[in-house]
């Protein structure tokens, strides 16, 4: 029986603790310094907007590690003897392990900005970051969001509810416009800024300044504007949380470097989830791909290695979600910013609603390669498939009632849908 | 100057003042409990409601118009009201408080059955005059504040789904159950003189309908008493199984239920206090299947008693009438056991075997010592048993009055003897599921939080397991709070309706080729 010690309790390290029980006898032991239990890290803003209490964002009651056999340890490992096996707290002590699995997420991303380490300064990743973030905003009647991503219009909406004002800077001419195409990204901006978001494209942050007492009292944009606040939110990506890693022997990059396997350059060392940098990958997808699904797909493939059953680590057809204030989004396949050269795009937006479809496909063969979905839910199954059998565009839109999810009886736009593409090919 | 953000707790001018009027048209009813005789009656009583719908739609109008549609759930655990605070404590005393009166002490409500009604209750005698002909009873009071909740926390509720179409018209539906099938028609079936029936109340819900004196009422009633009586029967194993397999309890328990039609209106803001533990979930599938036993022995008894001697002459005597029952049970229970004993957990098998075994043994042992008792006790004495702990203080003081602190369906997870039954169609019989959306699950909670049933639904969606629960009542608002589109209600093909016990994500990592193979 061997020692599977993971680091890291969020989705990835959970995800492959609780496979490796299903599969197998070896003893496991969770390590996290961030809480006591696994939480869904995805679900921190609704502890913030009141929509929930710290204890529902725990997936599985309290009884269910030990009952799996599954211990958890409290601690932050300070580092890591590979030689020995053996990990090291910075609260004391140490523990040996068999198979090392390294899940440690990541940490948000700070440029060297003047004043980034004031008072009133954070990002939101961690439990502590939420909790700094209560404190923080205990006394803030006005706050500045810096990055036009995921986590930023998070923060965003959490900061509305508690009625605090949020300008927004946000480096690209419309929101999230490194991946959304150009009008779904101005179709969000127009709902940001319709919540009361002071939102400005095309503005970065250059300073933030000091009252004097150690504490945030304004930043400085781009432009040169100087705008009073009492919060700064620094929202500009996240990268691994590998920093207590430097200077081992483990091989990093950016993240911490792994083959196919989820191996990494030591072996009995295994890294899945944020941390990670794929040493090779395929398929469109990123080396470094910081998303609550892969984090799950990597746990899963690593738990049937370790238990006898090596897996390289496809994460099949690429798919995420998210929603912006009241605008469910869903993506499915790849639908790039800017249409790469064979690709082109088919964009239906409803004129009242917030609802919109982007449909990328081959131009020469019209084969379906993805889609962009916002108000209107898709079956991921169906698409799925579809992405699979490398359908035409024509035979999606036609069949797209089938991949529809919303609840019964809502609008269907699918005849309108088709209807649009119709006339373009006609205008094209 | 504050210095800090508003809390999402804090009112708005315009919410203050509508809390005001509708506090002002309560103050009345406070005031008419405390025996004001007010000289206008139909004045201060349309006054009284008046101000009371008014203020809760003004407030409702604040809350929601005006705003972004979407989900509305902003400081729901902050508020004390909705977060188990101080004034949801005050609420839900002074909701027990009301029900224990109005139950066991309607004389403290004015009611008087020798001479002139006074307090609340004959502040209510000229709307019930108007209705039914009669002044009003404890009943008619009840009846009417019940039907004006779900009206006006129908509307606010209504605002605030206004982007859901299925929240929309399910609310509308039991708006229009409550106050017509609940309210006027009973009352006017009064005031023509003929029996008062709810024909939504359907038994073993309503647990009197099979009671002596109200087959009694039935018989004597003609033409439309033998309806009335043959569609209660009708009902329960003819209606309800059929729209139960096509569309699952929900066409009930969240569409046309007057308990589920409060609860999903006026109990809404209460709806996420439910329990989602596992020990909860256990309690709940003994407690509600007992309370199903109980009001089925308990009818058939007083069936069995009403029937009588007398009964010799006619088809159905006693004895056939307790055979008949016995077979009938005998046939569900076999049939349960030879077609579906896959699908029964093991408690839920230890339960049906053992409740099964000592009904039939009571029955065989009371039977054949020739006792008229045929469950031990005098059949009036277990109905009136039955209506004093289940119909009165299970459903009432504890299914309403608690709702600031347990939750808004409490009665209906736990109590409710036509939820049992409706829930065993729906998990073993019907094509509804509340699907999941192949891999899209973030593990939020959302779904498990704002169900009212307590159901924790994340725990199938993180896994992509279609749930299928007998206690699911179809409200559709997990669906609704989902953020990443994952969950959708449907009536389906019942061949992929429930995914294999190791579904999705397990020993597969391409997830969707999973779901593929598992629902094959």
């Amino acid at each position: 029986m061997e020692h599977i010690v993971i680091i890291g309790n969020g989705i990835a390290g959970i995800t492959a603790a609780r496979h490796i029980r299903k599969r197998s006898d070896n003893r496991i032991t969770v390590i996290s310094g961030e809480s006591d239990y696994f939480f869904s890290r995805t679900a921190l803003m609704y502890v913030y907007m009141g929509h929930m209490k710290w204890d529902h964002l725990k997936p599985y009651e309290d009884w269910f590690w030990e009952k799996n056999r599954i211990e958890l340890k409290k601690a932050w490992v300070e580092n890591i003897s590979f030689d020995e096996k053996e990990l090291h707290f910075a609260e004391g002590g140490s523990m040996s392990y068999d198979k090392l699995i390294l899940a440690t997420g990541s940490v948000y991303n700070k440029f060297g900005w003047e004043g980034e380490d004031l008072d009133g300064v954070q990002g939101l990743v961690s439990k502590q970051d939420l909790e700094l973030l209560e404190q923080n905003t205990k006394s803030t009647k006005r706050a500045v969001i810096v990055g036009g991503g995921l986590i930023g219009v998070e923060l965003a909406e959490m900061l509305r509810t508690r009625n605090i004002e949020v300008t927004f800077l946000v480096r690209e001419k419309a929101f999230w416009h490194n991946v959304l195409p150009l009008p779904e990204g101005e179709m969000i901006s127009d709902h940001i800024k319709a919540h009361g978001i002071d939102l400005r494209h095309n503005v970065e942050l250059d300073k933030i300044l000091s009252d004097g007492n150690g504490r945030v009292m304004a930043v400085t944009s781009s432009e040169g504007e100087e705008i009073e606040c009492q919060f700064v939110g620094l929202c500009t990506g996240v990268r691994p949380n590998i920093e207590f890693l430097s200077g081992t022997p483990l091989e990093t990059d950016k993240g911490i470097l792994v083959n196919e396997y989820l191996g990494t350059n030591i072996p009995d060392v295994y890294a899945i989830g944020d941390c990670v940098q794929h040493r090779q990958i395929s398929g469109g997808r990123k080396a470094v791909e910081q998303v609550w699904y892969t984090g799950r797909i990597m746990g899963e493939t690593l738990a049937q290695t370790l238990t006898g059953k090596p897996m390289k680590y496809t994460p099949g057809n690429w798919f995420n979600s998210a929603k912006f204030f009241d605008i469910e989004y869903q993506t499915y396949g790849w639908v790039w910013p800017e249409p790469t050269n064979n690709e082109a795009h088919f964009h239906w937006r409803h004129d009242k609603e917030p609802k919109a479809i982007t449909i990328a496909y081959d131009k020469a063969s019209g084969e379906f390669l993805g889609i962009n979905t916002f108000g209107i839910r898709m079956r991921h199954e169906v698409i799925d498939t579809w992405l699979n059998e490398k359908k035409s565009i024509e035979f999606v839109l036609k069949n797209l009632k089938l991949a529809n999810f919303d609840p019964e009886f809502y609008d269907h736009h699918e005849k309108e849908i088709f209807g649009s593409f119709k006339n373009n090919l006609q205008e094209a | 100057m504050a210095m800090t953000g508003d809390s999402p707790a804090a009112l708005s001018g315009k919410q203050k003042l509508a809390t005001g009027i509708g506090l002002t048209g309560l103050f009345i009813l406070i005031l008419a409990i405390a025996n004001v005789n007010f000289p206008n009656k139909t004045l201060f009583l349309t006054l009284s409601l008046g101000l009371i719908a008014a203020g809760t739609i003004i407030f409702a109008n604040d809350a929601y118009l005006g705003k972004h549609e979407g989900i509305k759930n902003d400081g729901v655990w902050f508020k004390s009201m909705t977060g188990r605070g101080f004034w949801a404590w005050i609420l839900g005393i002074a909701l027990t408080l009301f029900y224990i009166v109005l139950y066991w002490f309607p004389q403290y409500l004015g009611l008087n059955s020798d001479g002139e009604n006074t307090g609340i209750i004959a502040l209510f005698d000229p709307l019930s005059k108007l209705i039914n002909g009669g002044p009003a009873s404890q009943w008619f009071v009840y009846g009417t504040l019940y039907t004006l909740a779900i009206l006006i926390f129908g509307y606010k509720f209504i605002l605030k789904y206004r982007h859901n179409r299925y929240e929309v018209i399910r609310t509308f539906s039991v708006m229009f159950f409550q106050l017509g099938f609940a309210f006027l028609i009973p009352e006017i079936l009064i005031r023509l003189n003929k029996p008062y029936y709810d024909f939504k109340n359907i038994w073993p819900l309503n647990y009197d309908l099979f009671a002596g004196y109200k087959i009694q009422e039935f018989l004597s009633a003609g033409n439309l008493g033998m309806f009335m009586l043959l569609f209660g029967v009708v009902s329960i194993f003819v209606i309800t199984p059929i729209l139960t397999y096509k569309y699952g309890k929900r066409w009930y328990c969240s569409w046309v239920c007057g308990c589920g039609g409060l609860a999903e209106t006026a109990g809404d803001p209460y709806r996420h206090l439910s329990d989602k533990s596992l020990f909860a979930w256990k309690v709940e599938r003994w407690v509600i299947h007992s309370v199903l036993v109980f009001v089925t022995v308990m009818t058939i008894a007083v069936v069995y008693s009403f029937l009588g001697d007398e009964s010799k002459g006619y088809l159905l005597t006693k004895d056939v009438f307790l055979w008949g029952s016995a077979l009938l049970l005998t046939i569900i229970f076999a049939l349960i056991m030879i077609f579906k004993r896959e699908e029964l957990a093991k408690d839920a098998k230890i339960g049906a075997v053992s409740y099964f075994v000592i009904i039939m043994s009571i029955i065989g042992i009371n039977y054949f010592s020739g006792n008229y008792k045929i469950f031990f006790f005098d059949a009036y004495l277990l109905r009136q048993w039955y209506g004093f702990l289940i119909g009165a203080a299970f459903s009432g003081v504890i299914g309403v009055g608690f709702y600031p602190i347990f939750g808004s369906r409490v009665w209906c997870r736990f109590g409710c003897p036509m939820a049992a039954i409706l829930g065993m169609q729906q998990r073993l019989f019907s094509k509804f599921r509340i699907t999941t959306n192949g891999g899209q699950c973030i593990s939020c909670g959302n779904c498990s939080v704002y169900c009212e049933m307590g159901i924790d639904v994340r725990a199938y969606a993180q896994k992509g397991q279609n749930i299928v629960r007998s206690s699911c009542v179809g409200c559709g608002i997990c669906s609704a709070v989902c953020p990443r589109g994952v969950l959708k209600l449907e009536n389906g093909s019942r061949n992929d309706r429930i995914r294999s016990e190791e579904p999705v994500m397990d020993d597969n990592v391409d997830l969707m080729d999973l779901i593929r193979e598992s629902s094959k």
